[in-house]
């Protein structure tokens, strides 16, 4: 229960990706009425839970190297100092992101513990947050074109074509639900697994690691959000900011998914090493940002017609502020949690050094 | 599944527009019919005509039925049953004037009844284009504008031919004033066909823009 109660920040994390992000991969869809909002619900948390069951662990080994937080009680504050920026900004309505909130939580976990933060780890972090709405941006661009010409070149009725736009937001939404697990459950469950106390499971012949579960539990919290809360989130995407025409949006969720995949894919990374090729960082990124970033290639193929440049400038603030706010609430509730709360958030590792050399100091010389 | 529901509604729509091509035809044989006093095919046409007008409005119906109930093609839906209504309009118009010629009978003096007779080929040609451009607004919008523009041309065209037969009509000698009225009505309300055309051409224009993505 102890264990549960010290996970609740996380599951809070994974309960509002999937209130929130859900709607980036199904919210035209079910807006547009073209995908029933349960069949959404019901395909998108099968596979937000595949995704990070199977290709979850790329991106939080990333986080990992960013910093690995060994004391449960410190995980569960990271984790909260994440969730409440994310809450935080929300209700400012100020652009964020869980990805974001997540690495400036574990930045002023670093800075508490008195660790170094692998400055190397954090520079790919924050470059993959520029590259993956520019990145989502060109593929839309060039699916669109793509897209477009086939179209002219299929002539296809319109009720088949709408028949196929279904299939297709239905087909193209499970790939990105997947990817959204792959890439997203680092940020929900990536503070916990090293210090999350489960035991590997047998289950029919099948092991389940420690690692799997945790996995489990944090997708099943983001499938919760999207059934609890979603839908309100994916009817106001789809009303707001830019309406998208059904063929349109499969072409951004397809964007987007890929955008989330190849941040996230480890049998990608294995394939580029395996040829010498450049590798992608699995990192993950934030989905609503690569989503305005697939929008914006929309807008840029219809030739660049009614792009709100302001919102591009508040996202590149997003990259800044962010971090650095969760990075102030996570160092702050850290000491509270320490010192008022009397929580053990950092293992003592410099102490035990310390003793273990004065021991030895005192072998020698007595 | 989906594909069976989707092949049947395209079968229903291509027949619609089957109906309202082939009543621009039949329109136009029996005005002819009726200016060579060809009675029995006039009759014929006419009856043609107004089983064509109810299969159509049943077909519109049914299409209708479908697109809402199964929620098909959400986006467009509005405008698909808007363009189908108005191009109903068009079939109605050409069987309510059919049914005119056999109710009042107005007397067409030998020197008009080629100006009726062009009148009602240019306002089926209209039709014609009309169908034309709603086909392709189905299938390939790009096209929309080849044919949009053709519809506008017989539309114009059939308001000169319109305008030069109730001049003519109106600067005859022979006719009483009471029978110029009645054949004025005639060349207007032939004329309207064409103007339902074009209705149906400008909300075309509009869907088209809406159409692409």
């Amino acid at each position: 229960m102890l264990i549960l109660l010290f996970l609740s920040s996380g599951l809070f994390l994974g309960w509002s990706l999937g209130a929130n992000d859900a709607s980036n991969i199904f919210g035209t869809a079910v807006s547009t009425r073209m995908v029933k909002f349960y069949t959404a619900a019901i395909v998108a948390s099968i596979f937000v839970v595949l995704g990070a069951i199977v290709s979850g662990a790329g991106t939080t080994h990333t986080l990992g190297k960013l910093g690995a937080v060994d004391m449960i009680a410190g995980a569960f504050m990271v984790a909260l100092a994440a969730a409440v920026t994310v809450f935080w900004m929300t209700k400012l309505s100020l652009p964020v992101s869980t990805s974001q909130a997540i690495v400036g939580a574990i930045v002023g976990w670093n800075m508490f513990a008195g660790k170094t933060t692998d400055m190397h780890a954090l520079t790919k972090i924050a470059s993959t947050w520029v590259m993956s709405p520019i990145l989502a941006a060109a593929f839309s661009f060039v699916f669109f074109l793509l897209f477009k010409k086939l179209l002219e070149v299929w002539k296809i009725h319109i009720f088949r074509l709408d028949a196929y736009t279904r299939i297709g937001l239905i087909v193209i939404g499970a790939f990105g639900a997947y990817s959204l697990g792959a890439n997203n459950i680092g940020n929900v469950m990536g503070v916990f697994v090293s210090v999350a106390p489960f035991e590997s499971l047998e289950l029919m012949g099948m092991s389940i690691s420690g690692v799997s579960q945790l996995f489990l539990l944090g997708g099943l919290a983001i499938a919760v959000g999207i059934f609890t809360y979603s839908k309100r989130v994916m009817l106001t995407v789809g009303e707001g900011v830019v309406k998208l025409t059904p063929q349109s949006a499969l072409i951004v969720v397809l964007s987007q998914s890929i955008v989330l995949f190849l941040f996230a894919s480890k049998g990608l990374e294995t394939w580029l090493l395996g040829h010498n090729l450049p590798t992608i960082p699995l990192v993950p990124v934030s989905s609503s940002q690569v989503v305005i970033g697939s929008v914006l290639g929309i807008g840029l193929a219809h030739g660049g017609r009614g792009i709100r440049f302001r919102v591009l400038g508040k996202i590149a603030s997003g990259w800044v502020t962010t971090p650095v706010i969760a990075a102030v609430i996570s160092f702050i509730s850290l000491f509270f949690l320490q010192n008022v709360f009397d929580q053990q958030v950092v293992k003592p590792t410099e102490m035990i050094g310390h003793h273990q050399i004065i021991s030895t100091q005192v072998i020698k010389t007595g | 599944m989906i594909f069976k529901k989707t092949k049947g509604l395209e079968l229903q729509m291509d027949s619609f527009l089957d109906k309202i091509s082939e009543s621009g035809i039949v329109f136009r044989r029996g005005v002819k019919n009726y200016m060579n006093n060809a009675e029995k095919d006039f009759s014929r046409h006419l009856e043609q005509i107004r089983t064509l007008e109810h299969e159509a409005d049943e077909l519109r119906k049914a299409i209708e039925t479908e697109l809402y109930t199964q929620t098909l093609v959400p986006e467009s839906r509005g405008d698909i049953l808007a363009l189908m209504e108005t191009s109903d309009d068009v079939i109605d118009r050409a069987t309510d004037t059919l049914s005119e010629f056999s109710i009042e009978r107005p007397v067409v003096p030998e020197q008009f009844r080629e100006g009726f007779i062009e009148l009602a080929k240019s306002t089926v040609r209209a039709m014609e284009e009309m169908v034309k451009a709603m086909r392709a607004f189905m299938r390939d919008p790009l096209n929309v504008r080849n044919y949009l523009h053709k519809v506008y041309h017989w539309e114009k065209e059939s308001d000169r031919l319109a305008e030069d037969l109730k001049r003519a009509i109106f600067a005859s000698e022979d006719l009483k004033l009471s029978e110029k009225i009645h054949l004025r009505y005639f060349a207007l309300h032939t004329d309207t066909i064409a103007d339902r055309a074009e209705d149906v051409a400008d909300r075309l224009s509009i869907y088209t823009i809406k159409r692409s993505i």
